[in-house]
C-alpha cells in the first residue's frame, strides 16, 4: 500500500510544524536520569543548607561583618522564609545555577549527536531552525524550573521552619512581606536573565561538538574565567564587557529606594551575548553537514 | 619528491591544513587583537605641563617678611599669550602639601584651567609658620601668589594686574578661598568645601545660642589639629624674621611650627576647657564670619554631612551671610567630610560635575547657569556592585532654606524628668563619634556608647509615617543642677526594634546651661539646636532624645556632679521638599527596553521569515520524474580542505527495485547516502525523489527512510520506548506508523522492553532497520544493513528487503559484502572514486553466462574435450587451472565427458561472478589512493 503523498512532497500526515513538538521534546529530555538527578538536587539543596543551619546552632561562630554585605546577609539568613530563600538564592547563583544552566543548555544537541540520533531527526525531517528551537525551548524551560524549585523549596522550607516574617536586610532595614515577595520574584528573574550568557555559551558549544561534556564544561570555564577577569580591579572600566561583571547586580533590589541601574546595564549586556551566542548557533547549525 | 621533509619538520597536529582562508582570517584577528592591546595600553601624554619652583613672597602685618613657597603650576598645552586661560588657585587641606591635590590639580589643567598649588607656609617644604589661615600671613600669601600668576602671559585678565581667576579648596584651604575672597575682590569664584564659618564656634560649640565664649571645647578634634604637626618642624624652620637662634626647647616641643600665639592660646583652652575673649578674637580674625559682608565673589558652598569638626551648621552660617549680600550662592551637602572622607561614587561625581559647572560659568563665561540652588543626599542602601559599599540617593531643591528647612513635624516626646551624673573629669565618657574615623559605617554610627547613669531618655510613640529629615532638629529641654552650672550632650537616636539605636552621622549637640537652679520645677526651658542631618526615620521606628552628661570628643567639667533633666516639648524635625536627582543612568533604561523590542522583533522576524522560506523554498516538482522514487543527477560533494568525496554520481532508482552500492571503501557511498538524507549539502548537482528537489529539510525526505552510519538510539529507552518516541518526534498518526510489522522485522521479542544500552551491535542493527521501515517509508536507504547480524539474520533480512521492494517501493542498499549484494538486490551500481563506474541489473553487470573453474590433470587435452563438449570459451590461467564460459551446457555433463576422456578432475568451482565484474571495475586495487578516509 503506497503511502498518500502531499502536494509540498512530504508523506501524508506530515508537517513540518508537528514535528519535535514542545512536549515531545519535554518528554524526552525527562525520561533522561541527568534531568531527574538535577531537578532533584535542586529540590534538596535547600532542605540540606536548612539542616546544616540546625546543626550549626544559631549563630554559627564566624566572626564579624568585615567580610562585607555577603557575610551580612547569612547571618540573618534564619530570620524568616524570605530571608532564607534569599540566603539560598545567594550561595547558589555565583556557581550551582550556573552548572545547571549548562547542563540542560548545553548537553542537549550535543547529546543527540553523541547518541547518533541527530541525523535520524533531521531525516524525518525536522527542520533545522525548528530542531533547535524546540531543543532550547525546553532547556531554557528547564532551567527556569530548576530557578523555580530552589527557589519555591527554599521559600517553603524557611516559612515552615523560620516563619512568615518580613524580609530583613542590612542596610535597608525592614522590607514588608508583600514587597519583600515581589522583590525576590523580582531577583528570579534578574537571574533569569543573567543566565541566559551561560545558556547561550552552552548551547552554541553544543552545537559545534559532539561531546556533551565538552560544551557544558566549556561554558562553565568561561564563566569562571570571566569572574576571575572581573576582580582584577586594575582592568578598571574594561570589566564591563565581562559576561559576569554585573552578576552582582540584583542586590540593588535589597535596598530602598530599589537601585536598577546595575541590573538594566546586566540585562543588557547578558540580553547582547545571547542573542550573539544564540545566533551564532542558528547560522552554524543550519549551514552544517551533520555527520554524527 | 626531491627531498622528503624530516619527520620533525613536518605539520605537527596531522589534519590541521594551514588554508589560505584560515591564515587570512587569523591574521587579521590577530592584527586587531594586537591593535586593541596597544590602543588600550599607549602611553598617554597629558594636556598639560608642570612647573615645580620656590616662590618666595614678602608677608606678615607689614607685607616685608620673605617665605618661601613651595609651588607647582600646571599650564594647559593649548594655553599661551594668544589664548589666556583662566587660572585656580588650589589649595590643600590641613596637614598636607600641595602633593594632596595634585590629582584635583590635574583634572583640572585638563579641563583647561591653569592651575597653581602650593604647600601653605608652615607645611612641608615652604617656609614660614602655621598662622591658621591668618589675613596677615596666609592670606597675604595667597594674594601675592596672585600677584604672581599676573605676571604669566598666559593667564587670562580682566583688567591690569587683575587675573581671571578662582580659588578652590577643602578645610584649611576652603577657608583660606573664603578670606582670601573678601580681602582681594580679584577673585572672580570660589569653591570652598567642608570649611568653616566660625572656628571659635567650631571648637567650642554651644548649641543654645550662648556663643563660643559659652563654648564646650571640641578637645579630640583639636587635639589631632594640633598634635599632628607639634612634633615635625620641616627643614624650613623659621622662626621670626631675623632667623635667629629657636626659642626654648620646651615651646618648640609643643608648637612644632605653629606660631607662638596660635600655640599658646590652644595650649590655654586645651588645659582650662574655655576661651577668653582675646582668644576668641583671635580665632575670629582666622574666620570668614568676620568677613562675610565682604565676598562678593560667587560661592559654591559644599559642606559635609558626616563631619563632626565643621558641621553642617558652619556651612550654613556661611552661606546665608554670603547671601545676604546677594552674592550667588549653591549649596551642596554630601555624604562624606571629615568623619565621612570622600563619600559614594555618586556624591564624588555629583560634586565633580557642580564645581565644573561653576568654574565654567564664571570663569570661561559658559552659557549653562548653574541650577539648583540647593543639593543633598541620603544614604539609600547598599551598592550592588560592590565598589563603595553604600548607594547614595541625590536630591535637588530650587532654593536654599538653612537648616530650619520648609516645614517641620512635630514628634512628641514623653518621659519622666531623670537624674544624670557628670563622670570626675570627663572619664568613664559616652563615645559619639572618633575624630576622622572615615568608614561607611560612620555614616549611621551603630558604635555609640551611652553609659548608664549619665544620660536621661526621652521616647516618642512609633512614627506614624515616614520622615526625611533635612536640617536641624530643635528640642526644648529644662536641667536643674546643684552648682548651677551644667554641659550637656542633647542626641536624637532612631530606635528599631530589631537594629537597635542608630545615632544620625554620629553627631551630638553640646549645650552650656548657666544660672541653674538646684530644682528642676523652677528651671527655664531652653531651646537646644541638634545637629544638622539627613536622614530617614522609617515609619514604626521610634525617635530617642537623650541627653548626656560626658562625651570622650569633647572637654567636661571635672567635678562630679549630678544633674536632673527633663525635656519640655516634642522634637521638631525639618523637611524639605525635594526632587531626585535622576542620574545620567536613566537612559540606560531607554537602551533596554530599545533592545529588547529589537531582539523581539528579530526573533518573530527571523521565525516568519524562516517558515516562509521554507514553505517557498525551491522544490520543483520535475514531472518527469514524478514517479521515479530516486534520480541524482551530476552529484558533486568537494570538502573545504580540497578532498572530493564525490566527483560525478548519476544514477537513477525505480520503483520496485532493491539497488546495491556497491564500491570500495572511500568510493564516496556514505557520503552519497548522508546527501540522501538531507545531512550533507552537495556542491553541485541535484537529487530528485519523486520529482521533488531534495534539500536539507525538504518535506519529501517524509517518504524516505534511513538507516546511515549505524543505529542511532536513546540508550535509556526501551526499543520499543524508542520507536515510540521517534515516531512522536514525526508529528504523523500513530496509526501510520504500522508498528505491528516494524517489530515483527525486528524480531527482538521481549528484549525489546528492555533498555537499549543492553543490546548488542546486531539487535541495535535489527532495530534501526525496524525504525527505517515505520510507516513503510516508498523509499528505503539502507547504509550496509547486514553489518553485525549473524548469518541466518541475513538470510530472513534479504528475504525482507525483497519482499520490501514491492507495492511501489524502492530499496537502495550500500554495502562491500559482494555476496550480499549478489543476492539481495536486482540491481548494481559500482561505486568508485565518486563516481559510478557501473550500473544495471545484476545480470548485466556480471555478465551474460556463468563461468566456472576446473583444476585437471591434463589441461591441454582438458581443454580440447571441453571444446567439443560446446563450452563457450577457455581461458587459462597462470597456475594451469581452466576458466570455462559453460554457455548454457549443463556442468554434469562436461564433468562427464571429461572423465571420459581420462582426464583427471581435480575441482570444479564455480566462479565468483560479480567479484570478476567487480575487480574488473575497479581496477583490482584493495584500497583508494585518497591520503584520508571518506566513504
Amino acid at each position: 500500500m503506497a503511502v498518500r503523498a502531499q502536494a509540498d512532497g512530504g508523506a501524508a500526515g506530515y508537517r513540518p510544524e508537528a514535528t519535535l513538538t514542545f512536549v515531545t521534546e519535554l518528554r524526552r529530555q525527562a525520561s533522561r536520569r541527568r534531568t531527574q538527578l538535577t531537578l532533584g538536587f535542586v529540590l534538596l539543596l535547600p532542605l540540606i543548607i536548612l539542616v546544616a543551619f540546625e546543626l550549626g546552632g544559631s549563630n554559627g561562630g564566624g566572626g564579624g561583618g568585615s567580610r562585607g554585605q555577603f557575610a551580612a546577609l547569612a547571618d540573618i539568613a534564619t530570620s524568616g522564609g524570605l530571608n532564607f530563600a534569599l540566603f539560598t538564592l545567594l550561595v547558589s547563583a555565583s556557581f550551582l545555577l550556573v552548572v545547571v544552566v549548562a547542563l540542560f543548555c548545553g548537553d542537549t544537541v550535543a547529546s543527540e549527536a553523541s547518541w547518533g540520533s541527530l541525523r535520524y531527526l533531521l531525516a524525518i525531517p525536522v527542520p533545522r531552525g525548528r530542531l533547535l528551537g524546540s531543543k532550547l525551548q525546553v532547556s531554557l524551560v528547564y532551567s527556569l524550573a530548576a530557578l523555580v524549585i530552589l527557589t519555591g523549596t527554599a521559600l517553603l522550607a524557611g516559612t515552615l521552619r523560620y516563619g512568615w516574617h518580613p524580609l530583613r536586610t542590612t542596610f535597608a532595614g525592614e522590607i514588608a512581606n508583600g514587597p519583600a515577595l515581589l522583590r525576590l520574584l523580582g531577583i528570579l528573574a534578574y537571574l533569569a536573565v543573567s543566565l541566559l550568557v551561560v545558556a547561550g555559551l552552552a548551547f552554541l558549544l553544543s552545537v559545534f561538538t559532539d561531546a556533551p561534556l565538552g560544551a557544558v564544561g566549556g561554558a562553565v570555564l568561561l564563566q569562571i574565567v570571566s569572574s576571575i577577569l572581573d576582580q582584577i580591579t586594575a582592568l578598571g572600566s574594561l570589566r564591563v564587557i565581562l559576561p559576569t561583571h554585573y552578576s552582582d547586580a540584583w542586590l540593588g533590589l535589597l535596598s530602598s529606594p530599589i537601585q536598577t541601574d546595575g541590573m538594566v546595564k546586566g540585562a543588557i549586556s547578558a540580553l547582547l551575548y545571547a542573542s550573539v551566542f544564540f545566533g551564532w548557533a542558528w547560522y552554524h547549525f543550519a549551514h552544517k553537514d551533520v555527520v554524527s | 619528491m626531491p627531498f622528503a621533509r624530516p619527520a620533525l619538520l613536518r605539520w605537527p597536529v596531522r589534519g590541521v591544513r594551514l588554508g589560505r582562508r584560515r591564515a587570512i582570517a587569523g591574521g587579521v584577528l590577530l592584527a586587531l587583537v594586537v591593535g586593541l592591546v596597544a590602543w588600550v595600553v599607549r602611553p598617554t601624554a597629558p594636556g598639560y605641563a608642570t612647573e615645580s619652583r620656590m616662590i618666595t613672597v614678602l608677608t606678615g602685618p607689614d607685607g616685608s617678611i620673605p617665605v618661601p613657597l613651595d609651588t607647582t603650576y600646571y599650564r594647559p598645552r593649548s594655553a599661551s599669550a594668544a589664548h589666556p586661560v583662566p587660572a585656580v588657585l588650589l589649595a590643600h587641606g590641613f596637614g598636607g602639601t600641595k602633593e594632596s591635590v595634585a590629582p584635583d590639580a590635574g583634572e583640572l589643567a585638563g579641563r583647561g584651567y591653569a592651575v597653581l598649588t602650593w604647600t601653605a607656609e608652615g607645611f612641608g617644604k615652604s617656609g614660614g609658620q602655621i598662622h591658621l589661615d591668618s589675613p596677615d600671613w596666609e592670606v597675604k600669601d595667597a594674594q601675592r601668589l596672585i600677584d604672581w600668576l599676573t605676571t604669566r602671559p598666559e593667564v587670562a585678565k580682566d583688567a591690569r594686574g587683575d587675573p581671571r581667576v578662582a580659588a578652590v579648596g577643602g578645610s584649611y584651604g576652603g577657608a583660606l578661598a573664603l578670606l582670601l575672597a573678601g580681602y582681594d575682590t580679584r577673585v572672580d569664584a570660589i569653591v570652598p568645601e567642608i570649611t568653616w564659618n566660625d572656628l571659635a564656634n567650631a571648637f567650642l560649640p554651644e548649641s543654645t545660642g550662648a556663643g563660643a565664649q559659652a563654648g564646650v571645647f571640641k578637645k579630640a578634634w583639636a587635639g589631632v589639629f594640633f598634635g599632628g604637626s607639634a612634633t615635625r618642624p620641616g627643614p624650613g624652620f623659621v622662626l621670626g624674621r631675623t632667623g635667629s637662634a629657636p626659642s626654648p626647647d620646651a615651646i618648640v616641643a609643643a608648637c612644632g611650627r605653629f606660631a607662638v600665639d596660635i600655640c599658646q592660646a590652644y595650649l590655654s583652652v586645651a588645659t582650662t576647657g574655655k576661651a577668653t575673649a582675646d582668644q576668641i578674637a583671635l580665632l575670629r580674625r582666622s574666620s570668614p564670619a568676620s568677613i562675610l559682608t565682604r565676598i562678593k565673589a560667587p560661592t559654591l558652598l559644599v559642606q559635609g554631612q558626616a563631619d563632626s569638626l565643621f558641621p553642617l551648621s558652619e556651612g550654613d552660617a556661611n552661606a546665608r551671610g554670603i547671601a545676604a549680600n546677594g552674592t550667588p550662592v549653591q549649596v551642596a551637602w554630601y555624604n562624606g567630610g571629615h568623619d565621612g572622607g570622600l563619600g559614594p561614587r555618586s556624591d564624588q561625581d555629583r560634586l565633580r560635575f557642580l564645581t565644573a559647572q561653576w568654574l565654567d560659568h564664571y570663569l570661561l563665561g559658559s552659557a549653562s547657569t548653574p541650577g539648583a540652588g540647593f543639593t543633598y543626599s541620603r544614604i539609600a542602601g547598599i551598592d550592588a556592585t560592590g565598589n563603595d559599599g553604600v548607594v547614595a540617593v541625590g536630591y535637588s531643591v530650587a532654593r536654599y532654606r538653612g537648616l530650619s528647612g520648609q516645614a517641620t513635624t512635630v514628634v512628641a516626646l514623653a518621659g519622666p524628668s531623670q537624674p544624670a551624673a557628670n563622670p570626675p573629669n570627663g572619664t568613664p565618657g559616652a563615645l559619639s563619634s572618633l575624630p576622622g574615623v572615615v568608614s561607611p559605617a560612620s555614616l549611621t554610627s551603630r558604635t555609640v556608647h551611652d553609659l548608664p547613669g549619665q544620660h536621661a531618655d526621652f521616647y516618642s510613640a512609633p512614627l506614624a509615617s515616614t520622615v526625611d529629615v533635612v536640617g536641624a532638629p530643635t528640642v526644648q529641654v529644662r536641667a536643674a543642677s546643684p552648682t548651677g552650672e551644667a554641659v550637656l550632650f542633647v542626641k536624637l537616636y532612631d530606635v528599631d526594634s530589631k537594629n537597635g539605636a542608630t545615632l544620625p552621622d554620629g553627631l551630638a549637640a553640646p549645650i552650656h546651661l548657666m544660672g541653674l537652679p538646684a530644682t528642676l520645677a523652677e528651671s527655664q526651658p531652653v531651646t537646644a539646636t541638634l545637629p544638622g542631618i539627613v536622614y530617614r526615620f522609617q515609619s514604626g521606628h521610634r525617635l530617642r532624645v537623650t541627653v548626656a552628661t560626658s562625651d570622650q570628643a569633647y572637654a567636661t567639667p571635672p567635678t562630679p556632679t549630678v544633674y536632673t533633666i527633663a525635656v519640655n516639648s516634642g522634637v521638631s524635625l525639618p523637611t524639605v521638599p525635594s526632587e531626585q536627582i535622576a542620574g545620567a543612568n536613566v537612559v540606560w533604561r531607554w537602551i533596554l527596553l530599545g533592545l529588547v523590542v529589537v531582539l523581539a522583533a528579530g526573533l518573530a522576524s527571523a521565525i516568519w521569515l524562516g517558515r516562509r522560506h521554507h514553505r517557498l523554498a525551491d522544490r520543483s516538482v520535475d514531472r518527469a520524474y514524478a514517479e521515479t522514487p530516486l534520480v541524482v543527477r551530476s552529484l558533486r560533494k568537494e570538502y573545504a580542505d580540497g578532498l572530493i568525496a564525490l566527483s560525478r554520481m548519476d544514477f537513477t532508482v525505480e520503483r520496485g527495485q532493491v539497488v546495491g552500492l556497491l564500491g570500495p571503501n572511500g568510493a564516496g557511498k556514505t557520503t552519497a547516502l548522508r546527501v540522501l538524507m538531507g545531512l550533507i549539502k552537495p556542491t553541485d548537482g541535484e537529487v530528485y525523489v519523486f520529482g521533488h528537489r531534495l534539500v536539507p529539510g525538504a518535506p519529501v525526505l517524509s517518504r524516505l527512510g534511513a538507516l546511515v552510519e549505524g543505529p542511532g538510539f536513546l540508550p535509556h529507552l526501551s526499543g520499543f520506548a524508542n520507536l515510540r518516541m521517534y515516531w512522536q518526534s514525526t508529528g504523523r498518526a500513530e496509526a501510520d506508523a504500522r508498528f505491528e510489522d516494524a517489530l515483527h522485522i525486528a524480531g527482538l521479542a521481549d528484549a525489546i522492553r528492555r533498555p537499549v544500552r543492553t543490546y548488542s551491535h546486531g539487535m541495535k542493527q535489527r532495530l534501526a532497520i525496524a525504525q527505517a521501515m515505520l510507516g513503510l517509508p516508498e523509499l528505503l536507504v539502507l547504509d550496509e544493513p547486514t553489518d553485525g547480524l549473524d548469518p541466518p539474520q541475513i538470510a530472513q533480512m534479504r528475504r525482507v528487503l525483497r519482499r520490501y521492494a514491492t507495492n511501489g517501493r524502492a530499496v537502495i542498499i550500500s554495502s562491500h559484502l559482494l555476496a550480499e549484494v549478489e543476492q539481495t538486490c536486482t540491481h548494481v551500481l559500482v561505486v568508485h572514486r565518486g563516481e559510478v563506474v557501473a550500473s544495471g541489473p545484476v545480470d548485466e553487470v556480471v555478465g551474460d553466462s556463468p563461468s566456472t573453474q576446473f583444476d585437471v590433470s591434463d589441461p591441454a587435452a582438458a581443454a580440447e574435450v571441453l571444446r567439443r563438449a560446446g563450452v563457450g570459451s577457455v581461458a587459462w590461467e597462470p597456475n594451469g587451472s581452466l576458466i570455462v564460459d559453460l554457455d548454457g551446457t549443463p556442468r554434469a555433463a562436461v564433468v562427464a565427458a571429461l572423465v571420459r576422456a581420462g582426464i583427471e578432475v581435480n575441482r570444479v568451482v564455480p566462479r565468483r561472478r560479480l567479484e570478476d565484474a567487480f575487480l574488473a571495475l575497479v581496477g583490482g586495487e584493495p584500497t583508494s589512493s585518497r591520503p584520508s578516509e571518506g566513504r
